[in-house]
């Protein structure tokens, strides 16, 4: 099959003008996506599918992952003039910057007619609060219907064209997104039998006032 | 007779006695023999340990030889509500309308660690911490899942519970109790949660001190 290099510079001929990134895994599977742009995406998709190299007919494959704002802090080296005329100094100088947030939607697609795969392939919405838009994939592929679905129940990733987008997990009058890094799950921890870390700290708020230590027994 | 007043017979007097073609009984004792060998429970399973659940029907394990093998589909003919698997908070509320549907005297048996407590799922976003925070639970099977073994165990131990209990008096079931209705609030959907959580009249946390970790 071919790499994800040769996938994006084929899509690339045949879509001029869409963003087609190679996100690389640094990992020992080196298993390496393909960032899509949002607006091309579904095309793409749909030539993925068609062309008769790859005929990446199944979509086994839908999930989510929750990016939140991340701190990084560059260290650059900076030559300052010294005022008193000596040589100039160089100092290191650290900047501090965050990564945007967003949430991205990934599937994994294989071909049973040629029996390769999987190649991966990503979406990303524009933040994690009103831009949460990614085009949906099931017109292209049946089996996303539920997965996608369940995206949007757990990491509030809305899917544009998806037949029906309901939460298929949660309850329909649920309001939070249970995947997402900064859910906070309800405060139900009157009595926990073995707390520990965190549980122990939430548990015991609720805990009844410790009462004076037991007298020794004589 | 007053039911808690001493036996004029020991058991191995009255065993003599039924030897020799006298039985003596009370309605109360006759009452409990026929109804605990006969609990019929609900046709309902919710995980994994409704395999094991299963399986305790089938001819290998044979909960038949303890009068238990009419599974019934409609909660209005059973008598034993098994709550074998996880509990989500999405099924809760249909947990606890069964339970309602059911009529007295029913009895409850929470199947396994999830039941019990929420059990390997118990942090998760959608798991109810054990199905005893809504309605009364009789018997606690530990395991995940138990084998049916062990739920043979429970019904036995559920049978001596029935075969306990009287039929007046202050420690008479709760259906026999004139101040009680016997029925058990259904939980709504929230937006974040259940709503409410818990029953405070069925489910209290329980009052640990833990001086260790204090």
């Amino acid at each position: 099959m071919e790499t994800a290099e040769q996938i994006r510079d084929r899509l690339l001929a045949r879509f001029p003008g869409a963003e087609i990134t190679v996100v690389t895994n640094p990992g020992l599977s080196a298993q390496h996506s393909l960032l899509l742009g949002s607006p091309h995406a579904r095309a793409i998709a749909q030539f993925l599918r068609d062309d008769p190299t790859l005929r990446l007919d199944q979509c086994s494959n839908v999930t989510g992952v929750d990016w939140p704002e991340k701190e990084i802090i560059d260290t650059v080296k900076v030559t300052v003039p010294d005022p008193a005329g000596g040589p100039p100094k160089v100092i290191e100088q650290k900047n501090k910057r965050l990564t945007p947030a967003y949430l991205e939607v990934v599937y994994h697609l294989y071909s049973i007619a040629l029996r390769h795969g999987p190649v991966v392939i990503r979406t990303r919405t524009g933040n994690r609060s009103d831009q949460v838009d990614v085009p949906s994939l099931t017109p292209v592929w049946r089996s996303c219907e539920f997965q996608e679905r369940e995206v949007f129940d757990l990491f509030g990733v809305s899917f544009s064209g998806h037949p029906d987008l309901r939460r298929i997990l949660m309850w329909d009058g649920f309001k939070d997104y249970p995947m997402r890094k900064d859910y906070v799950d309800p405060d139900d921890y009157e009595w926990e039998p073995t707390p520990h870390d965190e549980v122990l700290a939430r548990a015991k708020v609720h805990y009844p006032a410790t009462p004076a230590a037991p007298e020794p027994k004589a | 007779m007053p039911e808690d007043a001493a036996p004029a017979l020991t058991t191995a007097e009255r065993d003599e006695l039924r030897r020799q073609g006298i039985l003596l009984t009370s309605i109360s004792e006759l009452y409990n023999w026929g109804r605990s060998n006969s609990v019929w429970p609900l046709n309902f399973g919710l995980a994994c340990c409704a395999i094991e659940m299963i399986a305790a029907s089938m001819a290998r394990f044979d909960i038949a030889r303890f009068g238990s093998e009419v599974f019934r589909p409609s909660p209005r003919q059973a008598d034993l509500l098994i709550v074998s698997g996880t509990v989500t908070k999405k099924m809760a509320p249909q947990v606890v309308r069964l339970w309602n549907q059911m009529p007295e005297p029913k009895y409850c048996i929470a199947m396994g660690a999830c039941a019990i407590s929420g059990g390997p799922f118990k942090q998760g976003y959608n798991v109810l911490k054990g199905i005893d925070r809504f309605i009364p639970v009789d018997i606690y099977i530990p395991g995940c899942p138990p084998r049916p073994e062990a739920l043979l165990h429970g019904l036995v131990e559920l049978q001596k519970k029935i075969r306990g209990e009287k039929l007046s008096g202050p420690g008479a079931p709760r259906h026999l109790q004139p101040d009680n209705d016997c029925t058990y609030p259904v939980p709504e959907f929230g937006e974040h949660d259940l709503e409410p959580p818990r029953n405070p009249a069925v489910w209290q946390p329980p009052i640990l001190t833990r001086p260790d970790k204090a």
